[in-house]
């Protein structure tokens, strides 16, 4: 393989510096070229790609939220056609909810989680790439179908019976269920990734009690992505096989409950909320202790609100059902775990302002997005404890009330922290530092365009405006109201592509920065930016929750892993003790090759049960091939004296 | 710069591999068992939602499915655990070849208990177009029969394994460990499916 001194096969004193990265450069690297492009396993390509994809969707379902805004921008517009504005809505909160939300937070965990927690890459990195293909192919199925006029439309939770055989024949919405299969099935493979990672690859000492907010966050989330997800995949499967092999679980004249779907979907639909919400207040714990230059207040309490919602959000799922008409107790029990997890939030929101206020805040672009998300958030927060209460959710079901809140939550709550955090991490993955004032206009413009498209919606669906109509008569009291807010999207789309251009132009020709530009104290700022592609030349090893604000004369570092091949350390769950060395898979174009032959059999099903039947064969043969061991060009180890 | 790093500890004495909850491969299969789990979970609650809505079950005009096929396949499940407890063992204790012996008979084992399904399929007295009843009941015995075929798969693929040179690597007694605690999973998590579709019926 090299003719490097074969005795050292081990980092240590003797091997280190230059020396060392250019053993683990050969190590850890990938073939060149299209086929080594497509086989990577390592975290920060995929997550990279991740992210980019994400943000993809994210432009394209914003120029459909732009269509429809100008379609609503006066009444009786004849812009689009009713069929067409039910694509686009559908399509708008599909790709949004399942395509951008979920995986741009899983985008960013799968970047940074590896450094945060000082590893050399992921758990199951293969497992990794199989789910990223799955996603993609999810996505572009999607958007090819709507391309070729076969889109949705019956809304992102696909209600039944609209969406069942009878009101919805043809395509459509078998293709929403099968993207739903695909996007489940990469959330849940990136979510067992990350757990294993969390648990088992944290670097020596750093104990569960001094793990980073967001890897915290991550871990939480991770695990609601597996007790939540598997009942969207199951209700949309059941859907699927009641329009194509005719089963009758959504259909009331054969003995099934359309209020199943409803149950199932927001079971799912609930905690989905708070999987797109924590990992954003882990954004926000880590930007507001790097920029205010003390550690978050209040870390144990932050630590239990994180787990506090994450429990409580499997226990509200029926407040979406309160016009669906239910028992009495169930109102009053609906009602007050809704209003309950306004408690753990509160208490995270306390704690980070009690932050800036006892630290020494610079206002810099990250946290200028954290006081923006502070000041929005709380917004959403409000009209969701007003919608807790059954009388008035009555009242305000399916207005534009309920639009506006759920911006304020996804946008000010998920989004603000998202683009201060890519602000926050660019350098790390670049090398290279945003523009501190283009970020202070795109803050401007995307806070200010948020406020003035969304504000005046809580009062058009106080109106009596409902959300989803292609359009609504004049007189209405809705006209000035809709232009407003059409005026607000405009401007919030300009505050986008402020952001994005300025994203663009710092990665060709940003301020260099280098590996600690905010002076914060993670472990993913311990390494250099970009991070060499094995992330640590030896694995740091830490004592307190921010490592590099104690350990100013250096991080503490362990050696002993192998360089000749990939190796990973394994701590103990708790208190992170070093446990075991183990091999880390080397990249391989069979996840991808899985991911197509999946893919395949996912879409053929959408026409016949039988494409089940017959990928399996190609899928089976693909993940037999993924599996089996390619080691055996791996030296045998070195014998230790 | 980077600061000079500070040795502080080696690892090269460590092992290179471990059974149970130290390795990473038992966090993996315990997660996906956690997912399958949940739609198993899931699954049975809409079976009592769906049971909600009825008068009695089944519904007329439908009978309960016949026992014979299902309490065969139980008592086969259930008499698997002891190959499966043995190669547990053997791998744990690196007996190559009797973890080779013992693979080969939990396939057989496996093809046997797909063709006793064969017939539970055709014992349900109900199909699944027939009506929601007979949609919920199809849905768990497929959903539990998708377990069995690609445990199946999964334990062919390994035996194969094992009697080719990888097996002789330590860490492939892990997987096989590993594959033994995920066909526990499989056989606890019927029990309670065979009991709603076999026993709740003639209770209810």
């Amino acid at each position: 393989m090299t003719d490097f001194d074969p005795d050292l096969a081990r980092d240590g004193p003797d091997l280190t510096g230059k020396e060392l990265h250019d053993r683990l450069i050969v190590a850890w690297g990938r073939p060149r070229g299209l086929v080594g492009w497509l086989s990577t396993t390592d975290h920060k390509e995929i997550g990279k790609r991740y992210l980019v994809t994400a943000f993809a969707f994210m432009i394209l379902a914003g120029v459909l939220a732009l269509a429809m805004r100008a379609q609503l921008a006066r009444p009786e517009s004849g812009l689009i056609t009713p069929d067409r504005y039910n694509q686009i809505f559908t399509m708008h909160g599909t790709t949004m909810m399942f395509l951008f939300a979920v995986p741009v937070m899983e985008a960013v965990a799968i970047y940074v989680i590896p450094l945060m927690v000082g590893t050399r890459n992921l758990a199951f990195s293969r497992l990794n790439a199989f789910s990223y293909w799955m996603y993609l192919f999810g996505g572009l199925m999607l958007w090819i179908a709507f391309a070729l006029n076969v889109g949705p439309d019956a809304g992102w939770f696909s209600y039944t019976p609209l969406s069942g055989p009878q009101y919805s024949p043809g395509k459509r919405v078998d293709i929403w269920a099968q993207m739903i299969t695909f996007t489940e099935v990469a959330g849940l493979a990136a979510a067992v990734v990350m757990v294993a990672t969390i648990l088992k690859q944290r670097a020596p000492g750093m104990t569960l009690a001094r793990m980073p907010l967001f890897v915290w966050a991550m871990l939480i989330v991770s695990l609601m992505i597996i007790f939540a997800l598997p009942a969207v995949a199951l209700d949309s499967a059941m859907l699927l096989s009641d329009r194509l092999v005719g089963t009758h679980f959504f259909n009331p004249y054969e003995r099934g409950d359309a209020l199943l779907w409803q149950h199932l979907f927001w079971f799912f639909g609930h905690p989905e909320v708070y999987i797109i919400f924590l990992p954003a207040t882990g954004f926000v714990s880590e930007m507001t202790a790097t920029f205010c230059r003390r550690p978050v207040f209040g870390y144990p309490a932050v630590v239990l609100s994180l787990i506090a919602t994450g429990l409580l959000a499997f226990g509200l799922w029926v407040h979406h059902m309160f016009a669906t008409g239910l028992p009495r107790l169930g109102y009053a029990f609906y009602t007050a775990a809704s209003m309950t997890v306004a408690i753990p939030t509160g208490i995270q929101i306390f704690c980070w302002i009690a932050t800036i206020w006892l630290g020494r805040p610079r206002y810099r672009v990250p946290l200028l997005w954290v006081i923006g998300f502070v000041v929005s958030f709380v917004v959403g927060g409000l009209t969701g404890v007003m919608l807790a209460s059954v009388p008035l959710d009555l009242e305000l079901h399916d207005t534009y009330f309920v639009v506006a809140h759920f911006h304020y939550v996804l946008i000010g709550g998920a989004v603000f922290p998202l683009l201060g955090a890519v602000t926050y991490w660019f350098p790390k993955a670049t090398g290279r530092l945003m523009s501190e004032s283009w970020g202070k206009v795109s803050f401007a413009l995307v806070f200010g365009g948020f406020h003035l498209t969304f504000f005046p919606m809580h009062l058009t669906g106080m109106l009596g405006m409902p959300r989803r109509v292609y359009t609504y008569p004049a007189g209405m009291g809705w006209d000035t109201l809709n232009l407003i807010s059409s005026l607000g999207s405009a401007i919030l789309a300009l505050g986008f592509v402020v952001f994005l251009l300025n994203a663009f132009r710092s990665f060709r020709s940003g301020e260099p920065a280098g590996a600690d530009p905010w002076d914060a104290p993670g472990l993913e700022w311990a390494t250099s930016s970009p991070p060499a592609v094995y992330n640590f030349a030896h694995l740091p090893s830490v004592a307190s929750r921010t490592p590099l604000w104690d350990e100013r004369e250096g991080l503490p570092v362990m050696t002993g892993l192998r360089v000749d091949a990939r190796e990973h350390l394994l701590t103990s769950v708790i208190e992170a003790v070093p446990s075991i060395r183990e091999p880390s898979p080397k990249p391989t174009i069979w996840p991808l090759l899985s991911a197509i032959a999946i893919g395949i059999t996912f879409v053929g099903s959408v026409f016949t049960p039988w494409a089940l039947a017959i990928g399996l064969l190609p899928a089976g043969a693909a993940l037999t091939a993924w599996f089996w061991p390619k080691n055996a060009d791996i030296p045998p180890e070195p014998e230790i004296d | 710069m980077m600061p000079a790093p500070r040795f502080s500890g080696d690892l090269a004495h460590l092992p290179t591999h471990a059974f149970g909850h130290r390795s990473l491969t038992w966090w993996g299969v315990i997660a996906f068992m956690m997912i399958e789990g949940c739609f198993f979970a899931l699954t049975v609650a809409a079976y009592f939602y769906l049971m909600g809505q009825e008068q009695s079950w089944p519904p007329p005009p439908f009978r309960a499915p016949d026992l014979l096929a299902g309490s065969l396949f139980t008592l086969v499940m259930l008499l698997s655990e002891i190959p499966n407890t043995l190669v547990k063992r053997a791998a744990e204790a690196g007996r190559l070849r009797e973890v080779r012996k013992l693979l080969v008979l939990t396939v057989a084992i496996g093809l046997v208990l797909l063709v006793i399904r064969g017939f539970e399929f055709n014992s349900l007295n109900v199909f699944w177009y027939d009506n929601a009843y007979g949609s919920i009941v199809w849905a768990l015995l497929l959903l539990h029969t998708t377990h069995i075929l690609t445990d199946w798969g999964d334990t062919i693929i390994l035996a194969v394994l094992m009697h080719t040179k990888h097996g002789i690597v330590d860490r492939r007694f892990v997987d096989v460990s590993e594959n033994s605690l995920y066909w526990r999973f499989v056989w606890i998590a019927w029990l309670p499916i065979y009991f709603l579709i076999y026993w709740l019926p003639r209770l209810a």
